[in-house]
């Protein structure tokens, strides 16, 4: 069999395609699965698909590994969160659970196969500082930052700097909006905080309702620099949109909250590119619907040219000659998304002249 | 085949091109690199290993250690190991190379291979019971093992024990065993068939230098051993031999502090150290004199032979 470059999302997209695979197709999705932290994920897709038998002995211990990795982390992830809410009983007010940490308190299929190292919460802004002394409190360090991360994270960045706990590898960050005030688009935090649900089993701790969580997560996806692990994200999309397809009306909800909340660009590419790399059922309505938030067809070949190729792995086997261009634009793209120019050239000045010569500062 | 069996120049070619298929313990590695160096140990230590084919196309590990340039660096070259694409380390000086490779490999190996249970130690076998040596550095730990495998005893490993989760075994991960200083010529002496290279000077650590493993060592890489001892070796100028027995719960502590994936084993790696725990015995052992450590080991690996034979 001839295979595609990136066989990652081959794979979820055709499960059986495996029983095809040569060795050299093994060593490159085990390659590209790693770079994309998506092996344990695409272990639990090969096991419910009672496909597992077809991997071969010598490859099987990348996918086990894996496995056995992102289990325990969910375990701990799960033993500190009822640590933290019972530490911080003394607050009136509970916290919302974001991303990684809220698939796993909420027990979603889009924890499946997932590492998750952090722990986010959203707090109101005006209650920051008292969320962060109770943490600081209960033993939680503020990770080491130079004194222009600080000031930076303070003015412009929507989340407080990382809070580590003493000994453990488990660390939190504090946000209280869910993209930078500087942003473009920027989704009002309370209001997604009133269609919060509890989880059973966490009392104190709420996660966003599933349009909410899926907007966020299209939001953040579409405004991160790096995208280190862009199809990762892109694959919580999709089983967050496969999950929640099922409840009623979720499509008019969805969309109702993407023109309330002024996300249906970023909801536009998400669903466009889970589609392409997922195969995401997303019913035609939906799409005739988003019509009005695409691109005109220049920037949309731009973006497919972009994103095809940043949110692929980042392995060498998926890469070519247009991929560092790609990178450094969406670097300028979404730090033009989050703030405007007089903020963003000193700051890439900075970061790219001034930072990489200075002793960065311990870590706690 | 071998890798002795390759010609020096196409060792260098592979290397440098497809890059060269080789197999350590239960991983298969593709090594790839222009440095001469890195040609030169591998000739010289992994000559015992098998290659494969290069059209092989399955391999757990592809790293590679090259030449970095890179304008902030300064005009001295650097090297950098690289892990498919991923650089764990900070660059080094171009005469690190080969070390750079070794510890790199060990990298891969403690990240990834959550099957077993790592522990930061090194192990060697004698009549079916194998003897782990935990490593506090310092302790003399690799210049004890170099002169045990070098009196009859199989390496098992010389940085890295596997414990197969399943089976409580040790799974050999032969390797070259690394030496400092004043280690290479105390070993050199010791047994005239120790064979040194890769060879570094003016490191951190001082002049470091690599053993060539026992090629029966290598011959047998496939065959797990069952632990029988924990001994903690402790190397003291002119001090008297001791052998102490130790408490379980202390060296149960010492192991979980000590394995590189304990905690990301949850339950499971308290299971397997408390197994491995009931299993064994230990050891705290002080020795001034290789031969006499040597000689209290093979004492110890009897024992055990004539118990068996007496029950």
């Amino acid at each position: 069999m001839r295979a595609p470059a990136e066989l990652v999302s081959h794979v979820f997209r055709n499960p059986e395609s495996i029983k095809g695979f040569s060795m050299g197709d093994w060593d490159t999705l085990v390659r590209q699965g790693r770079q994309a932290d998506l092996l344990a994920r695409l272990h639990a897709l090969l096991i419910q698909a009672e496909l597992d038998a077809a991997i071969p002995a010598v490859a099987r211990w990348h996918f086990e590994a894996a496995t056995t990795l992102a289990d325990t982390h969910q375990g701990e992830m799960r033993r500190e969160l009822r640590r933290l809410r019972a530490l911080m009983t003394g607050l009136d007010f509970p916290l919302v659970l974001l991303k990684g940490s809220a698939y796993v308190a909420a027990d979603l299929p889009a924890s499946k196969g997932r590492l998750i190292e952090d722990i986010d919460l959203l707090v109101p802004a005006e209650r920051l500082s008292e969320v962060e002394l109770a943490l600081k409190r209960a033993d939680w360090q503020r990770v080491g930052l130079s004194e222009y991360d600080r000031r930076y994270y303070r003015r412009w960045r929507y989340d407080a700097p990382q809070l580590q706990p003493l000994r453990r590898a488990m660390v939190i960050n504090l946000h209280h909006a869910i993209v930078p005030d500087s942003a473009r688009y920027r989704p009002d935090a309370n209001k997604l905080r009133r269609r919060a649900t509890e989880i059973p089993g966490f009392a104190g701790l709420i996660v966003l309702a599933s349009e909410d969580r899926i907007l966020h997560a299209a939001t953040l996806l579409f405004h991160d620099d790096g995208l280190s692990h862009g199809l990762r994200d892109l694959s919580d999309l999709d089983l967050l949109l496969r999950q929640a397809a099922s409840e009623a009306d979720f499509w008019p909800r969805l969309l109702a909250r993407a023109e309330e909340m002024d996300l249906d660009r970023p909801l536009f590419y998400a669903l466009r590119f889970a589609r392409h790399f997922f195969a995401t059922p997303v019913p035609d309505e939906v799409r005739e619907h988003l019509r009005s938030a695409e691109p005109g067809s220049a920037t949309l070949r731009l973006m497919d040219g972009i994103y095809t190729r940043m949110l692929a792995p980042a392995h060498r086997s998926c890469t070519d000659a247009l991929t560092p261009p790609a990178r450094a634009a969406t670097y300028l793209r979404t730090h033009w998304l989050r703030r405007p120019p007089r903020q963003l050239v000193p700051h890439l000045v900075y970061k790219a002249f001034i930072s990489p010569y200075q002793r960065e500062p311990n870590p706690a | 085949m071998k890798l002795l069996q390759l010609p020096p120049g196409e060792l260098r070619r592979q290397l440098a091109g497809p890059g060269i298929w080789l197999r350590t313990g239960p991983f298969s590695l593709q090594v790839r690199s222009r440095l001469d160096a890195v040609a030169e140990g591998l000739g010289e230590l992994y000559g015992q290993y098998e290659v494969r084919n290069p059209r092989e196309t399955f391999a757990d590990f592809h790293v590679s250690v090259d030449p970095k340039t890179k304008l902030t660096q300064g005009l001295r070259p650097k090297v950098n190991f690289s892990f498919d694409g991923v650089e764990p380390f900070k660059p080094e000086p171009l005469d690190q190379a080969y070390p750079m490779l070794e510890r790199g490999l060990d990298w891969c190996v403690s990240e990834h291979a959550h099957q077993y249970l790592m522990i930061h130690a090194a192990a060697v076998e004698k009549h079916d019971q194998a003897v782990i040596l935990p490593a506090p550095t310092g302790s003399g730990k690799s210049t004890l093992v170099a002169a045990l495998v070098l009196s009859g005893w199989r390496l098992l490993s010389d940085e890295l024990v596997l414990i197969d989760r399943k089976t409580g075994l040790i799974h050999p991960l032969p390797r070259p065993i690394r030496l400092e200083n004043e280690s290479i010529p105390l070993i050199r002496a010791f047994h005239a068939d120790a064979y040194f290279s890769g060879i570094s000077r003016d490191t951190a650590d001082g002049t470091i230098a690599y053993m060539r493993p026992p090629k029966e060592s290598v011959r047998r890489q496939h065959e797990p051993a069952k632990p029988g001892w924990i001994i903690f070796p402790k190397w003291i100028a002119d001090g008297e031999l001791e052998v102490l027995p130790r408490s379980k719960q202390g060296t149960f502590q010492f192991l979980t502090q000590h394995a590189f994936n304990y905690s990301q084993l949850g339950t499971e790696g308290f299971r397997v150290c408390s197994a491995l725990i009931k299993q064994t015995d230990s050891y705290d052992f002080q020795y001034s004199r290789l031969e006499e450590a040597v000689a209290v080991f093979d004492r110890l690996a009897a024992s055990c032979v004539t118990t068996k034979a007496g029950n």
